[in-house]
């Protein structure tokens, strides 16, 4: 991540940002798109909480401190950031297994993802769930899941439960653009239109399924899967932070409005492998192809970039936020180092939440309840 | 490959086997369904087939030597294979079992240790079996059989290649708790399951004679008194002595006896007897009064299936057929084999059976199912001049007729006396299947089948 | 009767039927979802007038779509929700279960209890006839493997009504098994709100002599053998496990202990079955009762066969189950 440090570094020194004085200037307003300067800080500081946030899980992971699976979010901050920052508290979201910066968008403190990570008691799941599983109900985000395109009708689910009370929550579904290959997609996508449910499908397209290619198992665009079941389809640069937002803060109010449940072709591009195991590039994608999306395509940069332009945005400040950002990372990695392994006595809580009274549910002749 | 010839279990209570005689010798070539030897088994002699072709490479166990079931008696292998290696490999547990000390109750690891070491006779001594696997294979086979009879948890759990070892003792669960709560040795006991299986109703019966010898006075311990001067012989027990005697001992032991008796009018009996040979001379056939005897229990049976039946331990077995064992004398003991389906068997056909299968009998050629299975037995002496005997009943049966000789007797009919061709019949009933009047009501029914042979038919 | 509970005769599927009714009546957060379940009245009528009784929001047809309402099912369960999810049978339930196993059984354990899943699936379960074998299949070993759900077997009408309102009130994923042949099945069903806790098996005939346990429709096959061992003079318990997990281990054992001697009688294949594990239970825990080996009458361990004749070979039968018996009691089988 040296990469983009340096070329933040290298940004400021294009001199000062335009429309630093008065913020009248129409230029300097199209380049913010209306947003203030806090709000704008804001999302520049969520979004480098996120890179910073990977970054140590990636050396943690390097260090044995993380173990299994990781995938990391590297390259796709501006979805987390724009794509729940503007959801009310109370609605919900889920996503796949790139979940470490989601459930912390949603409201998920940094401590508790990293602790989880580190399958450490005070992770947000006791260490029971991971990297892959990261949930608080508490904040609204719902998981963290392991198969692809599992997450899918469980976001309907929660939908539903909405309409059932008759709440005015909506639910952000999240998935990889593999998962719209899944039957379980298009089966969901029928019900949600069906019964008019308000969820909002969000494809993070960062163009490859692992190591495929979208355009290698896909003879349609993304955008032309959910008019089979008369959802609208709608395409937004996930890399650019400010427009991502807006757009979803649109969109949810619609959807809350009752305008149904709707299909969002999210573009963006992941900096890193599939997972640990997977390197950056090499076998399905060139060296160059990545350098360029990286080089082009950060959406830290992207936003940066713009605010310095601005003029609403100094490097001092820009270190500032950067060095806030590391130092909430390394305290969630202090902390979790710290944090006790889970109590062997717990293994066998939370595989039922009614543990009856007659009977026996563990059958390994060790989990008897109280035994 | 070499093939082990193992002592087989060739009658379904046999736990050893003699040698009678070998019939191929080592060297001679063998095919596999060869009969290799002929073996005495508690019951008849038996072949012995092989089991697989070769050459007769190794005798183990000697003509008149008796072996447990499962022990190697013999190898087969092809001619020039080196088989050393396999028979120094049965030094240890062969030898332990040549020695009987691994399969004796009493048998301790100490004593199989022992008998081990103590029979460097019995086999060539190789430096095999001096090797640590070796050594191992036989101290495993010894702490198994100490384990099979332990009485203590901790013995129990001794892990043990259990199935491998020939000494095991079989039991089930049950019977070895039940058996350590009743201070009584599964090792001890007769199994009655599969494979000789100690069971739980085994050692509910051994419990329970126990329980009879513990309360009954204890005999006057006299040893057997030595005749001074006459010349006398010991006989060595056969195969059959063996299990005779064991039987009727856990037979009178746990098994309540009472005993029924009824005196039959036979004048119409030998009337109908005299008819149906006349009948049956045609086709070369003839019943006897036994014959006779049997027919009418067999229906009268089915008329009475509490006394067709079986004390299972925790359960009563009722037949709805009837099987007959017929105690016949053979020269070292006696054997019943079974008339199946008697009650519904013509005379001349039980007659040409019973005669056919006595013969059998003494000849040693009986086939185990046609000595098992039977529902109830018929003893007769009467052609030995007894009146009246008591029979010992054959577990698991619940009832056993003893039949006395036909005679003519003075008896009163209507105030007058007559003499009439009389039979006594006397029934031994197990008290925890049959009730008195239960046995009564058979009996009155069979002596008035007895009485009126006609009745039979009816 | 007499004095005792209010009780009405209904079949099985009608006292399916009134538990679903009794728990919707008393909360709010209950809903049926399933193929048919709503305007066709449920494709075994177990659903018969509930679309009339509680409207389309809470009696709701699904598509076609078995992996997705029943993931929907979960979700809405994941929010707090206690939907019933009929699957039209359990044969087509095998779409569904990644949802079944990834998300609803795992669910609560991934998130450290943060997210019970009180979620009930049912429908039948098992052979019914001639259907051939992908629609005639015991499904109990797939739903019980994994630890978190758990499994009940009504084989009455009065077993289907306590144990399906336990499964429905139950904070976990309980599977409902019903019987396909057993939806006209009569008999006595409290009239009042009943509910049977999970994990209690019901001793369905007393005899020391041998135990047949069971599950499910097999009851009645273990009830029919137990009668025609009694005409030998043998008395069988039929000790119906009712729930297969929680499983009322000392039920089990006392059985064991009383006849030391065990048959068990499942609908489904013998390789993992259920009876597998009660086998490998009885040996741990009750080893010292046992005078012989435990014996399992299953299927046949093929695929079910469409012919008649086949079928029947396939199915367990009454003669095996009495069979068994009389191996385990060592009785003579020369003999009959």
């Amino acid at each position: 991540m040296a990469q983009a440090t340096r070329e933040m570094g290298a940004g400021v020194k294009n001199g000062e940002a335009p429309g630093s004085g008065e913020g009248g200037d129409p230029a300097v307003a199209d380049l913010v798109q209306g947003f203030s300067a806090e709000q704008l800080a804001g999302l520049l500081a969520d979004m480098l909480l996120y890179r910073r946030f990977e970054e140590k899980a990636e050396e943690a992971y390097a260090i044995g401190r993380i173990g299994g699976f990781c995938h990391l979010h590297i390259g796709q901050e501006g979805l987390a950031a724009g794509g729940i920052k503007p959801l009310r508290a109370d609605d919900l979201a889920l996503t796949a297994y790139r979940d470490h910066t989601m459930a912390i968008a949603k409201g998920m403190a940094p401590r508790a993802a990293m602790a989880e990570l580190y399958g450490r008691v005070d992770g947000c799941s006791g260490g029971r769930g991971g990297s892959m599983h990261l949930f608080d109900t508490t904040v609204g985000f719902y998981g963290g899941h392991g198969i692809v395109g599992g997450q899918i009708p469980l976001g309907a689910g929660l939908a539903w439960a909405i309409r059932y009370r008759g709440g005015d929550q909506i639910c952000v579904c999240f998935m990889g653009d593999a998962a719209v290959n899944q039957g379980v997609f298009l089966e969901t996508l029928n019900m949600s239109a069906i019964w008019q449910l308000p969820v909002i499908y969000v494809v993070e397209n960062n163009g490859y399924g692992m190591g495929t290619a979208f355009s290698r198992v896909s003879v349609t665009e993304m955008e032309a899967r959910s008019g089979a079941y008369g959802i609208p389809a709608h395409t937004v640069d996930g890399q650019d932070v400010l427009e991502t937002y807006r757009f979803f803060e649109g969109l949810a109010e619609e959807v809350r409005g009752g305008a149904g449940p709707q299909f969002v072709n999210a573009v963006t591009y992941r900096f890193r492998g599939h997972s640990m195991s997977d390197p950056v590039s090499g076998t399905y994608r060139s060296k160059e192809e990545v350098e360029t999306h990286v080089r082009q395509e950060d959406p830290i940069t992207i936003l940066r970039d713009r605010m310095m332009k601005a003029g609403l945005l100094t490097q001092e400040e820009l270190e500032a936020i950067d060095a806030e950002a590391r130092a909430v990372c390394e305290d969630a990695a202090e902390f979790s180092d710290a944090s006790a392994l889970p109590d062997p006595s717990t293994l066998y809580d939370h595989v039922y939440a009614e543990i009856n009274p007659n009977g026996r549910l563990f059958l390994d002749g060790r989990g008897t309840p109280g035994g | 490959m070499a093939t082990r010839v193992h002592m087989e279990a060739l009658s379904p209570t046999m736990e050893e086997g003699q040698v009678v005689k070998w019939l191929k010798g080592e060297g001679d070539a063998v095919a596999q369904g060869d009969i290799l030897a002929e073996i005495e088994t508690d019951k008849a002699t038996m072949e012995l087939v092989a089991r697989g072709e070769g050459v007769l490479r190794k005798v183990l166990v000697g003509e008149g030597a008796a072996a447990p079931v499962g022990d190697v008696i013999a190898i087969i292998a092809a001619e020039g294979e080196d088989i050393a290696a396999l028979v120094a490999g049965l030094g240890g547990g062969g030898a332990a079992a040549d020695g009987k000390a691994g399969t004796d109750a009493g048998a301790d690891e100490e004593a199989a240790k022992a008998a081990a070491a103590a029979t460097p006779g019995t086999e060539t001594p190789s430096p095999a079996a001096e090797t640590p696997a070796t050594a191992g294979a036989t101290k495993l086979e010894a702490v198994t059989s100490a384990a099979a009879q332990a009485t203590s948890p901790e013995e129990m759990a001794t892990p043990s290649p259990a199935q491998a070892a020939p000494t095991r003792v079989k039991a089930s669960p049950v019977a070895r708790r039940l058996a350590r709560d009743a201070g009584l040795d599964v090792a001890t006991l007769q199994g009655s399951g599969p494979g000789g299986r100690v069971i739980k109703r085994d050692v509910e019966a051994a419990a329970h004679a126990a329980e009879l010898a513990a309360t009954a006075p204890a005999p006057p311990v006299t040893p057997w008194p030595s005749p001074p001067d006459t010349e006398f012989e010991d006989t060595p027990l056969s195969q059959m002595r063996k299990t005779v005697a064991r039987r009727l001992t856990e037979s009178l032991g746990p098994v309540p006896h009472f005993f029924l008796t009824v005196d039959v009018d036979m004048t119409r009996a030998l009337a109908a007897r005299k008819r149906v040979n006349e009948l049956l001379a045609a086709r070369a056939a003839k019943a006897s009064i036994n014959d006779l005897v049997i027919k009418a229990a067999a229906v009268a049976l089915t008329h009475h299936p509490e006394c067709n039946a079986w004390w299972q331990g925790d359960s009563i077995r009722r037949f709805h057929r009837v099987h007959v064992g017929v105690a016949v004398a053979v020269p070292d003991g006696l054997i019943t084999p079974v008339i199946r389906d008697a009650h519904a068997k013509g005379l001349g056909q039980i007659g040409t059976e019973i005669r056919e299968l006595a013969g059998r009998a003494r000849d040693k050629k009986l086939q185990p199912h046609e000595y098992t299975g039977s529902t109830f037995s018929i003893s007769n002496l009467g052609m030995f001049g007894i009146e009246e005997f008591t029979a010992v009943i054959n577990p698991p049966e619940a009832g056993i007729i003893a039949v006395g000789a036909v005679e003519e007797r003075p008896v009163a009919v209507g105030g007058q006396v007559v003499v009439q061709a009389r039979m006594r019949v006397t029934m031994s009933c197990d008290h925890r299947v049959i009730d008195g009047a239960q046995g009564a009501r058979f009996l009155a029914t069979l002596k008035s089948f007895l009485e009126e042979p006609a009745a039979i038919l009816m | 009767m007499g004095g005792g509970p209010l009780v009405a005769e209904l079949t099985y599927r009608d006292a399916l039927n009134a538990a679903m009714c009794q728990e919707m009546d008393r909360d709010d957060s209950v809903f049926l979802m399933g193929e048919e379940v709503a305007e066709y009245d449920g494709a075994y009528k177990v659903s018969r007038g509930m679309l009339a009784r509680y409207g389309d929001r809470r009696v709701v047809d699904s598509p076609i779509s078995e992996l997705g309402f029943a993931g929907l099912c979960v979700g809405a369960a994941m929010s707090g929700l206690r939907p019933i999810c009929e699957f039209m049978t359990f044969n087509f339930s095998f779409l569904a279960l990644d949802q079944v196993i990834n998300s609803a059984s795992k669910m609560l354990y991934m998130t450290n209890g943060q997210a019970p899943i009180p979620i009930v699936f049912r429908g039948p379960s098992g052979a019914a006839l001639q259907l051939s074998a992908q629609h005639s299949q015991a499904c109990e070993t797939y739903y019980v493997h994994a630890p978190g759900v758990k499994l009940v077997t009504p084989a009455t009408p009065a077993d289907a009504k306590g144990l399906l309102a336990a499964a429905i009130r139950d904070d976990d994923p309980v599977a409902v098994m019903e019987g396909e042949l057993l939806y006209n099945l009569r008999g006595e069903v409290p009239d009042e709100e009943y509910v049977i806790p999970l994990g209690v098996a019901d001793l369905k005939r007393s005899g020391d002599d041998v135990s047949i346990i069971t599950h499910g429709k097999m009851v009645h096959l273990a009830l029919q053998a137990a009668r025609a061992l009694e005409r030998d003079g043998i008395e069988a318990d039929v000790l119906d496990l009712r729930s297969i997990r929680p499983l009322d281990v000392d039920a089990i054992l006392e059985t064991v202990a009383r006849t030391n001697r065990v048959v068990y009688v499942e609908e489904g294949w013998p390789f993992a079955g259920v009876g597998a594990q009660i086998v490998s239970l009885i040996q741990d825990e009750a080893f010292d009762d046992l005078d012989a080996p435990v014996l399992r009458v299953t299927q046949a361990d093929v695929p079910m066969p469409y012919a008649k004749n086949l079928e029947q070979l396939a199915k367990p039968g009454v003669k095996a189950v009495v069979e068994a018996c009389r191996k385990v009691l060592y009785m003579p089988d020369t003999i009959t």
